[in-house]
């Protein structure tokens, strides 16, 4: 077990130390001139004013040194928490600028995820080998794990939110409301919320039922399946065996997901405008904030590693195998 | 056994349905786009019209052909599919077969390579890439998107080859001197050959899901437009506020319709390769 998470944690240290040679390297190593891309943006026509901001710039990505220092530059303020300071939102540091979002990005994340799991399995496990649900639920569920994430949000803010007028569309709380705990701000947190959870849960739902419906079928087919049918064992049973044994492959599913789905969360966040992650990452496109951009990108691979520890610890926790050092790849 | 496999085929509604879903949306991408006389950015109707016999689909706030748009966006979304799919294909069997045939400490690399990648959220990275390059076209993004989207396939990859290449047939044309791309090419390939058109099928679509994602968070091709584009534009000029349903619903439904359909595919020739699955 612990040769199991010694190389779980060696992997995803490597990831990291990828992650942040990438994003070092984009900027430097990619046609274009993020620089020129800053001063055209800003529209400033006096030469000597050009000229200055040029050397600022020029210095904020340290571009005038050695490649080498530039490198170990950008490693150390990294470790000190530093990315820089947003352009978008001059002069709040890029930091501060994704911590204010995060919890906003989690709060529709995880539960949609957990929850969309748990349920997604529970039902496809239930909709294997019983005919009518099969061929009614498994053409629904083959839909929306095709769904752009987007694409299922609009129609979503359109039917609920412009056409029922029930929801609303836009942000995560009315306007005219300053975050606090009272229970008008709560509530309207909560319905600004129900729309994108929906939309990735929806999504999120088909895959897995499906997943699971065809790990079912697998696991019937088994041998230990056989054995206990002709013992005469019931077949709840029989399933609840299956369903232990189809559940393994939906863990690792899960952790091999987790890219896909944070995309989703994004792609969403940006249709309902939720100040989370995918918000700033549009603002930070459209504002040319590359410093922003990549701050972001380094959170999301963060978190995305973090998350697949958990799976890992989980997975240890559902199957006996890793736990005894009897093999049992994750 | 050639014709057992298409007695099932032609015999599995799910393939059929499938591919004939596939194969309606490729002609109208490829053939559409020549019977439209404009181009699909032109000003030619009047602006914010409903569906009607001259505009199938509708026009956008500025006047433009829907229907036109639709057209060519599908030849974007098959071409970013398909060539992301077959780059994402050949590095996932490469990285697979060489890591599952060879073992040992080439295999320890490449397995390390593929788990960081895998862990690395595609769209993320794909984001910042894309983010500095000036100007994108469909190839570039499918390029991107193929060197990303890679992993799960050589893993899936080296597992079958790793139960492969221990059998009596490898062991022969190892012994009778014949080289290693060429028992890859020839003993191990063709043995698992539905696995790996089934894996094809799989990275077309997520390539699909994945460039319509770009698009639309602003990040599409800058010279053409995609159906990914058009959701972009329409969500861009409130076409949700102005009630513009033609503007959004086509778009994304083409989307959902063929990756559904490739994935309803991927599942009948599934059950037609397996002789296990089939309904009983």
């Amino acid at each position: 077990m612990r040769r199991y998470f010694g190389r779980k944690l060696l992997v995803y240290g490597l990831t990291f130390f990828v992650a942040v040679t990438v994003n070092w390297m984009i900027p430097r190593f990619m046609p274009g001139d993020p620089v020129q891309s800053m001063l055209s943006r800003a529209n400033v026509a006096q030469p000597a004013a050009v000229e200055a901001m040029r050397a600022h710039y020029t210095a904020m990505f340290g571009f005038d040194l050695p490649l080498w220092r530039q490198y170990l530059n950008f490693w150390g303020s990294l470790l000190r928490g530093d990315l820089g300071i947003s352009i978008w939102l001059f002069p709040t540091p890029v930091t501060d600028v994704i911590v204010r979002a995060v919890p906003y990005t989690l709060g529709l994340l995880i539960p949609s995820i957990l929850l969309s799991w748990v349920a997604g399995n529970r039902f496809g496990a239930f909709a294997a080998r019983r005919k009518w649900l099969d061929n009614t639920v498994l053409p629904l569920g083959y839909v929306l794990t095709a769904t752009p994430y987007m694409w299922l949000a609009i129609l979503l803010a359109w039917a609920f939110g412009i056409i029922a007028g029930i929801f609303p569309v836009a942000g995560a709380y009315g306007y005219d409301l300053q975050p606090s705990w009272s229970g008008e701000f709560l509530g309207s947190l909560a319905q600004h919320w129900f729309l994108p959870f929906a939309s990735l849960f929806l999504v999120a739902f088909g895959g897995w039922a499906i997943g699971m419906r065809n790990m079912i079928i697998y696991e019937l087919e088994a041998d230990y399946v056989n054995y206990l049918r002709a013992l005469g064992a019931p077949m709840r049973l029989v399933r609840r065996y299956a369903f232990r044994n189809a559940i393994l492959p939906q863990v690792t599913g899960l952790a091999l997901q987790l890219g896909v789905l944070v995309a989703g969360a994004l792609v969403t966040e940006i249709v309902f405008s939720y100040p989370g992650l995918g918000h700033l990452i549009l603002q930070a496109i459209q504002n040319q904030d590359f410093f922003l951009l990549q701050g972001t990108f380094l959170f999301v691979v963060v978190g995305v590693l973090i998350a697949n520890f958990v799976i890992d610890i989980a997975y240890v926790l559902v199957d006996p195998r890793t736990r005894t050092g009897m093999g049992g790849t994750a | 056994m050639r014709n057992e496999a298409l007695h099932f085929a032609l015999r599995n509604r799910k393939l059929v349905v499938g591919t004939v879903v596939v194969a309606v949306f490729l002609v109208a991408g490829v053939v559409g786009p020549m019977t439209i006389d404009h181009k699909p950015a032109d000003y030619v109707g009047p602006a914010m019209a409903p569906p009607s016999g001259e505009f199938w689909f509708g026009t956008t706030t500025f006047g433009q052909d829907v229907f036109a748009q639709f057209l060519y966006g599908l030849r974007s979304t098959f071409l970013v599919g398909v060539l992301g799919g077959v780059l994402a294909s050949v590095v996932g069997m490469v990285v697979g077969f060489v890591a599952g045939y060879r073992g040992g400490w080439v295999d320890e690399l490449l397995t390390m390579v593929t788990n960081i990648v895998l862990v690395l959220p595609a769209l993320v990275v794909l984001l910042i890439v894309n983010a500095y390059l000036g100007v994108r076209s469909v190839g570039v993004q499918a390029l991107f998107i193929g060197l990303t989207s890679w992993p799960w396939a050589a893993r899936a990859i080296r597992a079958q080859t790793f139960s492969l290449r221990s059998r009596d047939f490898v062991d022969l044309a190892r012994l009778s001197g014949v080289r290693t791309p060429k028992i890859i090419l020839r003993e191990i390939a063709p043995n698992m050959s539905s696995y790996l058109f089934l894996t094809f099928i799989l990275l077309f679509g997520s390539a699909i899901l994945i460039a319509a994602s770009l698009d639309f968070i602003g990040l599409g091709p800058t010279d053409s437009v995609s159906l990914g584009l058009m959701l972009n534009n329409a969500a861009r000029w409130s076409a949700l506020q102005l009630g513009m349903w033609w503007w959004f619903v086509p778009p994304g439904a083409g989307i959902t319709a063929i990756v559904g359909a490739l994935y309803v595919m991927n599942v009948g020739l599934d059950e037609v390769f397996n002789p296990k699955l089939r309904e009983m």
